[in-house]
C-alpha cells in the first residue's frame, strides 16, 4: 500500500485511544471526527464526570454563582466514542500497543493521545494535608468541597501560594466577605509568572481588597486539634495564625506516573514531544503514533528559542489538542506544526488579566499603555532586544497587536507613538523575575500567516 | 482602473446598491494610497490588526490635513466629542461610565430584560400593517422600532421620538464623506441638529437627575462608580452618540436583513419554521450586508508598516469593514449568503476598543424583528429590486423597502 492509501485506511478503520478525558482530550476527539476520522475512538478518564471546564472553579463556583457540577464543557459535535470514565490508565505497552487500565483491562490502539494534564501539588506533609480544613483546587469535587466550607463562613482562610490560582481564590473569598491571609514565599503575588514590577501591582490589588498579604513568608506547619480539624498555621517568621481553612495553591504536578517504564520520554516536567505533538521516546527519538497535548505536554517552540515549553493554559490545551488530532490522522507534509503563541487569562479583584507570549522570558519590561497606578495598563516584555510577551490589566482588547509584535520579533524597547503612552511607560526597566533563566543567544525566528495551513516560520541565523 | 478612482466609485451614489464588485477590486491592493492621501484598508486580517493597533487614533485632532481630504471635520466646538472620537484614557473612562448602566458586570441583564418589551413593540408595529397589502419596511417598521427602543432605554419620552428622527437624519447626512455633494450645507444642518439635540438633552437629563427612573440617563446622572460621574457636557455628548448610533445602524441592519431574506426566499421560509435560525442568521447579515460599511475616522500616529505598505504618520485611514467581511482569504465562499455559517467572526461591529457598544441590543432587535416579519407576512414580495438607497456610503441601507404581501398572519 502507498503512504496515501495507508493513511486513508487508518482514517477509516484505525483505532485511536485518548487518555485524559478533559479539555484537551475532548477537543482532540472532536477534531478527529470533524476532520473525517471514522475509526474507533476510546476516551479514558479517571474522573467519573463527563469532561468539564476548570477555570470557573476558582471563579464563579467559589463565588457561589454556579454549582461545581455545572461547568460541563460545551460539545462542538457528536463524538461516537467509547467512554471509559472513572477508571485510570496505569500503564502503556509501547510495542504491544495497549493501554493498561486500573481495572485490569487492556485497550489496544493504533494511535494514542496522552492528555492526562496535571493535578494539584499537595501539601508537603501528608498528615497535615489530611487535616479537615486543608484543601487543594483542581477538580470539580475539590471546588464543591471548598465552596461548601466557604459557605459555612470560616473565621479565616489561609491561602498558601499567591500564583494565579491562589490569588483567584483569595479574590473570591474577599468577595464573599471572608477574612483571608495569603502567604507567599516570593516578594509579591504572581511574581513567578509576571515578575516583580507587575507583582507589586497585584500586591496592591490584594491589599486594597482587604487581603492580609504576607510576602517573603513560608508556611512551616499546619496544626489540628484532637479531632483532626485544622486550627492554626505556623509561619516562617514565627507567627501563629488561627485559621480553620487552608487552601494549598502551590502549583501543579504532571500526571505522568502511569507512563513510567513505558519507554516514552515522560517525567515530572511532562511528556516531551516535537512541534507536531509527537511524543519522544526515552532516547529522544520521535515516536510516530504517540501524541501529547495540553498541560501534560512539553514542546519546543520556534519563536522562543526552540525551548521546550510546558504551559498550563486553557487556550494551549485547546489549540494543541486540535493540532495533535489533525496530525494523528495526517501524514508527511500534511502535518501541522504547533505554533500557537501562549496566552492565558485570569480574573481577580475585579481585574481582567490577559497575557500573550512568554513573560517569564522577559528580562525587561515597559508600560506601553495605561498606567500602573490606575491598575489598568498594557506591559510589553523584552528579551535580547525583541518583544517576547505582553500582559494587559483591564486592557485586553489591545493584546492581538502585541501578539503580532511577538510573532514578528519586533524590536524592544518599543519606540512608536501610540494612543495612550504615559510618562512612566517611556522607559524599559528590569522586569524583576526572582530567578531569571536566560536562554542563550540564538537565531531569530518569526511567524507569519494567519490560518493554520499558511502559518510559516522564517529562520534568520544569528548575526555575529 | 486605479484604486483612486475606485474609491470615488465606491462613494458614488450610483454604486450604492451593489458596492461589492468594487470591494473585490479594492482588495487586490489590501492597503492602498488614494489620490487624496487617504489609505484604504480592505482585507480582513489587515483591518482586524489595525483595529487592535494602538498606533491608530480615532481622534481627528491627530490628523495631518491632507490636500483635498475628503473627510469632513464635523465636530461642534460647543459640544465635547463623544467617546467614539476619543482615544484612551479619556475614551476608556467615558465608555466605562456609559457601560455601567448598560451591561455587565453591574447591569448584566439590562438588554435581556428588554426582550418582552421589544417583542411587544415589534408586534404592535406589525399589527399596524392591518388592512394593507404593501408597506415600506423602512418607514413603517425598521425606523420606528429602534427609535422607540433607544428612547425607552435612555429615558426619552415617547412623544419626543419624532424630533429625533429629524435630528438624526441631519447628523447622519453629514457623515457622508463624499466631497462632491456639498459638505458645507450638510455641515451646517448637522451642527444645528446637534446643538438643538444637545439643548434638549441637557433639560431632559436635569429632569432625570431630580426624578430618576429606571432608564440609562437617570443612572448616568445619579450613579456613582469607581470612575465618578460624567460631567453634564460629557453626558450630553454621550447621549447624542447613543441616540444616533443606537438606531441609525439598527435601521439598516433590519432593512438590509429583510431585503436579503426577500432575495433568498428559501431562507425566509426556514426562519419562519425555525426562529432559532435568527441567531446565526443575524451574524451572517452583519458579515454579508453590514450597516456600517467603513470606518473613515482613523489616523496613523506613527509610520505603520502593513501588508508591504508604510502608512505615514498623520495619514487618514479608511477601514473598509464590508470589504473585509467578504475577503475570501478569511471566509470560504465569502460572496455567498450562508445563514448558518460557522466561525463567523465578522467585522460588522468593528473590533478592538471601539467595538460596537450596542451590539447585544442590536442583535436582539434584529433577531426579533426579522423573525416576526418572516412569521407574519404571508407571501411577502419585494416591490423594487434594488430598492432606492440612502445617500450615505458609510451607514448603508435602503431608503425605502416596499414589500407586498397577501395577508397578515396572526
Ligand atoms: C482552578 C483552575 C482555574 C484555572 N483558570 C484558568 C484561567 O483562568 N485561564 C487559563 O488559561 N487556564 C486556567 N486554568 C488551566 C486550565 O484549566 C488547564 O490548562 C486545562 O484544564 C488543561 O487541560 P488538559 O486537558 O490538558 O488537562 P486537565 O484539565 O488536567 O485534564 C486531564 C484529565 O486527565 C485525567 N487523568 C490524569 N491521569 C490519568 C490517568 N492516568 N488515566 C486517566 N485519566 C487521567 C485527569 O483526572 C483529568 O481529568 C485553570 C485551572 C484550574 C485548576
Amino acid at each position: 500500500m502507498s503512504v496515501d492509501e495507508l493513511s486513508r485506511a487508518f482514517r477509516q478503520h484505525g483505532r485511536i485511544v485518548i487518555v485524559g478525558a478533559s479539555l484537551a482530550g475532548l477537543r482532540a476527539a472532536e477534531t478527529l471526527r470533524e476532520e473525517g476520522f471514522t475509526g474507533s475512538l476510546t476516551m479514558i478518564g479517571d474522573e467519573p464526570q463527563e469532561p468539564y471546564d476548570r477555570p470557573p472553579l476558582s471563579k464563579q463556583v467559589l463565588l457561589g454563582h454556579m454549582p461545581a457540577d455545572a461547568t460541563p464543557l460545551p460539545r462542538r459535535r457528536a463524538l461516537d466514542a467509547q467512554w471509559r470514565l472513572g477508571v485510570a490508565a496505569t500503564g502503556l505497552d509501547l510495542t504491544g500497543r495497549q493501554v493498561r487500565l486500573a481495572d485490569g483491562e487492556e485497550v489496544p490502539f493504533d494511535r494514542l493521545l496522552i492528555a492526562t494534564g496535571t493535578r494539584a501539588r499537595p501539601w508537603v506533609k501528608e498528615a497535615e494535608a489530611d487535616l479537615d480544613g486543608v484543601f487543594v483546587l483542581r477538580t470539580s469535587d475539590d471546588a464543591a468541597r471548598l465552596n461548601r466550607r466557604l459557605t459555612a463562613r470560616p473565621r479565616r482562610v489561609l491561602i498558601v501560594g499567591a500564583g494565579f490560582t491562589g490569588s483567584e481564590i483569595a479574590s473570591a473569598c474577599r468577595e464573599r466577605g471572608l477574612e483571608v491571609t495569603v502567604a507567599e514565599r516570593g516578594p509579591a503575588p504572581l511574581v513567578g509568572a509576571l515578575g516583580g514590577v507587575i507583582g507589586a501591582v497585584a500586591a496592591e490589588l490584594q491589599r486594597e481588597h482587604g487581603v492580609d498579604l504576607r510576602c517573603g513568608i513560608t508556611v512551616t506547619a499546619l496544626e489540628g486539634d484532637s479531632a483532626g480539624r485544622l486550627t492554626c498555621a505556623h509561619l516562617s517568621d514565627g507567627t501563629v495564625l488561627d485559621v480553620d481553612v487552608a487552601v494549598i495553591a502551590l502549583g501543579a504536578m504532571r500526571n505522568t506516573e502511569w507512563l513510567a517504564g513505558s519507554g516514552v520520554a515522560a517525567g515530572p516536567r511532562g511528556v516531551a514531544c516535537d512541534a507536531g505533538c509527537r511524543a519522544f521516546d526515552i532516547h529522544g527519538i520521535v515516536t510516530d503514533d504517540i501524541f501529547v497535548a495540553g498541560d501534560v505536554a512539553r514542546s519546543p517552540h520556534p519563536l522562543f528559542g526552540y525551548q521546550f515549553l510546558s504551559l498550563e493554559h486553557w487556550g494551549n490545551a485547546v489549540t494543541q489538542a486540535e493540532v495533535a488530532a489533525h496530525n494523528m490522522i495526517s501524514s508527511g507534509p500534511d502535518r501541522l506544526p504547533y505554533l500557537w503563541v501562549p496566552a492565558f487569562w485570569s480574573a481577580q479583584f475585579g481585574v481582567n488579566i490577559k497575557s500573550t507570549g512568554v513573560p517569564t522570558m522577559g528580562d525587561k519590561l515597559m508600560i506601553t499603555q495605561g498606567s500602573l497606578a490606575e491598575h489598568r495598563f498594557t506591559v510589553a516584555y523584552g528579551f535580547q532586544g525583541r518583544v517576547i510577551a505582553a500582559v494587559a490589566f483591564d486592557q485586553a482588547r489591545w493584546l492581538d497587536f502585541y501578539r503580532r509584535l511577538i510573532e514578528t520579533a519586533a524590536p524592544f524597547p518599543l519606540e512608536f507613538a501610540n494612543v495612550d503612552r504615559r510618562p512612566e511607560g517611556l522607559r524599559a526597566v528590569p522586569s524583576e523575575f526572582p530567578d531569571p533563566s536566560l536562554p542563550s543567544h540564538g537565531p531569530t525566528v518569526t511567524l507569519s500567516g494567519y490560518s493554520p495551513s499558511d502559518r510559516k516560520v522564517t529562520f534568520t541565523p544569528a548575526r555575529m | 482602473m486605479t484604486s483612486g478612482t475606485l474609491l470615488r466609485q465606491i462613494t458614488d451614489y450610483a454604486n450604492r446598491a451593489d458596492p461589492y464588485p468594487l470591494y473585490t477590486e479594492l482588495r487586490r491592493t489590501p492597503v492602498a494610497r488614494q489620490d487624496d492621501g487617504v489609505y484604504t484598508v480592505s482585507t480582513y486580517w489587515e483591518i482586524l490588526s489595525l483595529l487592535h493597533d494602538p498606533r491608530l487614533s480615532s481622534d481627528l485632532r491627530n490628523r495631518v490635513p491632507q490636500p483635498g481630504d475628503a473627510l469632513p471635520l464635523e465636530e461642534d466646538p460647543s459640544l465635547p466629542v463623544s467617546f467614539i472620537r476619543l482615544d484612551p484614557p479619556e475614551h476608556d473612562r467615558l465608555r466605562r461610565l456609559a457601560t455601567r448602566p448598560f451591561g455587565p458586570p453591574k447591569c448584566p441583564r439590562r438588554v435581556f430584560n428588554m426582550r418582552g418589551e421589544l417583542t411587544r413593540m415589534v408586534s404592535d408595529l406589525i399589527d399596524g400593517f392591518q388592512g394593507r397589502n404593501q408597506v415600506d419596511i423602512v418607514d413603517d417598521f425598521a425606523y420606528p422600532f429602534p427609535v422607540a427602543v433607544i428612547c425607552k432605554l435612555l429615558g426619552v419620552p415617547r412623544q419626543d421620538e419624532a424630533r429625533f428622527h429629524v435630528w438624526a437624519e441631519a447628523i447622519v447626512a453629514a457623515l457622508d464623506p463624499n466631497p462632491a455633494e456639498g459638505p458645507a450645507e450638510r455641515q451646517r444642518a448637522s451642527q444645528q441638529a446637534r446643538s438643538e439635540m444637545g439643548r434638549y438633552l441637557a433639560e431632559l437629563i436635569e429632569e432625570h437627575r431630580h426624578v430618576p427612573g429606571d432608564d440609562m440617563f437617570s443612572a448616568l446622572a445619579t450613579d456613582h462608580g469607581p470612575d465618578g460621574q460624567m460631567t453634564p457636557v460629557e453626558l450630553i455628548a454621550t447621549g447624542v452618540l447613543l441616540l444616533i448610533a443606537g438606531h441609525e445602524t439598527t435601521v439598516n441592519l433590519i432593512s438590509n436583513g429583510m431585503l436579503t431574506l426577500l432575495r433568498h426566499p428559501d431562507v425566509l421560509k426556514r426562519l419562519r419554521d425555525d426562529p432559532g435560525l435568527a441567531v446565526p442568521l443575524v451574524e451572517e447579515l452583519l458579515r454579508y450586508e453590514p450597516p456600517v460599511q467603513l470606518l473613515p475616522q482613523r489616523t496613523a500616529l506613527d509610520d505603520i508598516d502593513i501588508a508591504g505598505t508604510v502608512i505615514p504618520k498623520g495619514a487618514p485611514i479608511w477601514l473598509v469593514l464590508a470589504s473585509g467581511n467578504r475577503d475570501p482569504k478569511r471566509f470560504p465562499d465569502a460572496e455567498r449568503f450562508e445563514p448558518e455559517r460557522r466561525d463567523n467572526q465578522h467585522l460588522g461591529f468593528g473590533s478592538g476598543i471601539h467595538y460596537c457598544f450596542g451590539a447585544p441590543l442590536a442583535r436582539l432587535e434584529a433577531q426579533l424583528a426579522l423573525t416576526e416579519l418572516a412569521r407574519r407576512l404571508d407571501n411577502p414580495q419585494l416591490v423594487n429590486d434594488p430598492p432606492p438607497y440612502r445617500r450615505n456610503p458609510v451607514l448603508r441601507g435602503p431608503r425605502h423597502l416596499s414589500v407586498a404581501f397577501d395577508d397578515l398572519l396572526a
